[in-house]
């Protein structure tokens, strides 16, 4: 059974929803990457979302860019954060989606990228500028490797495109809370709960919901209508700030413990 | 016309589609479906040749090239004027086709990218014209560059906005678009450039920009009777190019070549040269050729035209190269530097950095075509932008 299914399932029977923090693999190294991941599964995270830095991440807002920069001038690649997911398997059996643009995974091979992610312990793929429209090939390598392909529904997204979007998806879905890229904000989309109940209405299937949420207050509030909440930009600010600094990982599960408390 | 690219996905081949974040999948659902609406709308059609004519001042001339000719004692060169269009470059015959659009779709606000500074002059033009608010978004390097053309995009009225961020070029410019885009989606269109992005922009790019080759085609018939053996354009993203060779796909004798910027040489590694050095790969929303390295990681580009300096290409051209219907070469940055004083002391014309590599490439296409042949290139853009940058190379 794939780790996201049992992760998913088990908080179901429970009535818990699932923390999922996001980071940029490799920001600023791999072994610092492995020690977060460590800390965040001993402060309560569900599921970890580990993004692939690219040199181009049109989705994003300036906190992962800065990141992804850090880590590829330190020479993270595709393959490397293949290899710390391998390390992180050493200690930990946490569910762990990769987040990737589609182009480093066209350039090593769709088919190959997916044996070598499902050998390294990979659960899940999401590839944000990858609809399902383009997905094909992707979606046949990754299910003959059993790594979960996982779709970004929006606001903007039609019926007939949030019905590709669900059934596409394998694992959960990806709601993207507001129209924009990553980044923390103020504030939430006051018609969030409802604009979510379109995607809720279609499927049974776990839906997480991502983008610009940063706070435990906010978490919270989504909690309360969603399986899980990714919180990525305000965590990977953490680490800028506390980088270089000894005790930062603590700090940064610190973080991650006030977010659990919150979604509890 | 029996060429049927792109399919009804946006493919042209394997090539193009839509590789976006799905917050801008239905929009673009939208904008295919109002375009094609106005394509087949005829006061949609007589409004933009209205505004073609009238404003933009089509159609350019086809000039025969008399003492460039004699000079490469060669084929018969003749410059389709694209110079001569309003705001100096082929660039507003998209930008108003869109801007119809945008006020079609009832949007107020237009925002786009720019290289050499040209396409962001005539958005926001196009903007000034019909009252939209504008903003476009240009690498820091660029700028300093093409300084000349951000003070003209002010003065339409657009705000500039710096892109500092990776190499603070078009590529950077794109990006930057692109999250303004998936964040204003509901109240701005954005006008994308070249022949490139998620379909239906290079269709769209495409179509808007063939009235280039629709009118070469009816003047060197009128001038020579008969159709040009060869034509010739520069591609950065590819719009000019494809704007020449879309309504020639079909007359199978007629060769088509485009010229990339190759910089200092591809040895170097400081070129734009796709097709010399790159791999198909997904950058900007489309399945093309994009220069990268072993791990996906788009590379930086180098060529003294801000307008090719970038590492992807139109799909429709790289389909075009894979089914052997079009060739790609590549000039350097000095060869496109002895094109623009060439063309400059020949003709008393002063082409744009971009076009210069076009025209670089005739020196040697010419002779091997021979005196009974007809060479045709796009001249896409007038030079005065770079006459400063030029003045500051030549004489340290």
């Amino acid at each position: 059974m794939n780790r996201i299914d049992r992760c998913f399932e088990g908080l179901r029977a429970t009535g818990g929803k699932a923390l999922i923090p996001f980071i940029t693999a490799g920001d600023p190294d791999f072994a610092t990457t492995r020690e977060l991941a460590w800390a965040f599964e001993g402060a309560g995270a569900d599921l970890l979302e580990l993004g692939v830095p690219f040199s181009d991440p049109l989705a994003d807002g300036t906190t992962i860019q800065r990141a992804s920069q850090r880590a590829l001038e330190n020479g993270a690649t595709l393959k490397g954060v293949i290899g710390v997911v391998e390390q992180i398997r050493a200690r930990s059996q946490i569910p762990v989606a990769l987040m990737s643009y589609i182009n480093p995974i066209l350039r090593m091979g769709p088919r190959e990228f997916a044996m070598r992610a499902s050998d390294a312990g990979v659960d899940g793929i999401i590839i944000p500028d990858l609809p399902p429209e383009e997905a094909h090939e992707v979606q046949s390598c990754c299910a003959a490797s059993a790594i979960y392909t996982i779709f970004l529904a929006a606001p903007t997204s039609t019926e007939a495109r949030l019905r590709r979007i669900v059934e596409s998806s394998r694992g959960y879905i990806y709601y993207v809370s507001v129209k924009g890229v990553t980044g923390a904000r103020d504030a939430l989309q006051t018609d969030l709960e409802l604009s979510l109940s379109r995607v809720r209405r279609l499927t049974d299937k776990p839906i997480a919901v991502g983008f610009g949420i940063s706070t435990p207050a906010q978490v919270s509030q989504v909690a309360g209508f969603v399986d899980g909440v990714i919180v990525g930009s305000a965590i990977v600010e953490r680490i800028e700030r506390g980088m270089g600094k000894p005790g930062m990982v603590g700090e940064v599960a610190g973080f991650i413990s006030t977010l659990k408390q919150a979604i509890q | 016309m029996t060429w049927s690219f792109p399919d009804r996905q946006g493919h042209f081949g394997r090539y193009g589609g839509q590789y976006v974040p799905e917050t801008l999948m239905a929009t673009l659902e939208d904008l295919e479906r109002v375009y094609l609406e106005a394509k087949q709308d005829a006061a949609f059609q007589a409004e933009l040749d209205y505004y073609l004519h009238k404003y933009a001042g089509r159609p350019t001339p086809l000039y025969f090239a008399q003492r460039l000719t004699e000079k490469l004692s060669g084929a018969k060169i003749y410059l389709k004027r694209e110079d001569l269009c309003h705001t100096g470059a082929h660039k507003i015959n998209n930008t108003l086709g869109q801007v119809l659009l945008t006020r079609r779709m009832g949007k107020q606000r237009v925002i786009a990218e720019t290289g050499a500074g040209q396409h962001g002059v005539a958005t926001a033009t196009a903007a000034a014209l019909f009252g939209l608010e504008c903003e476009i978004y240009m690498g820091t390097e660029d700028m300093q560059r093409q300084a000349l053309n951000v003070f003209r995009m002010r003065l339409l009225g657009a705000k500039v906005t710096p892109v500092d961020a990776g190499s603070r070029t078009l590529k950077d410019a794109i990006n930057e678009a692109m999250r303004d885009w998936v964040t204003h989606v509901d109240d701005t269109h954005y006008v994308l450039g070249s022949a490139l992005g998620a379909h239906p922009f290079p269709m769209m790019v495409r179509d808007f920009q063939s009235v280039i080759g629709q009118e070469a085609r009816a003047e060197i018939l009128e001038m020579e009777g008969r159709l040009p053996d060869v034509l010739l354009a520069c591609v950065g993203g590819g719009s000019n190019a494809i704007g020449l060779f879309y309504p020639f796909i079909e007359d199978s004798s007629v060769r088509m070549v485009g010229v990339e910027a190759g910089g200092l040489g591809i040895e170097s590694g400081k070129h734009a040269a796709r097709f010399a050095a790159g791999e198909p790969g997904v950058l900007h929303g489309t399945l093309s050729y994009i220069l990268q390295d072993g791990d996906g990681q788009i590379q930086a580009t180098h060529s003294v035209s801000a307008g090719l300096d970038y590492p992807g290409v139109g799909p429709e051209h790289t389909y075009l190269r894979e089914i052997g219907r079009a060739a790609y070469v590549w000039v350097t940055d000095q060869e496109a530097l002895e094109g623009f004083a060439l063309l400059s002391a020949q003709e008393g014309i002063i082409p744009a950095l971009e076009c210069a590599h076009a025209v670089a490439y005739a020196t040697k296409l010419a002779p091997e075509i021979g005196p009974h042949g007809i060479l045709l290139i796009n001249l896409s853009g007038r030079g005065d932008k770079d006459v400063e940058l030029v003045a500051k190379m030549v004489e340290p």
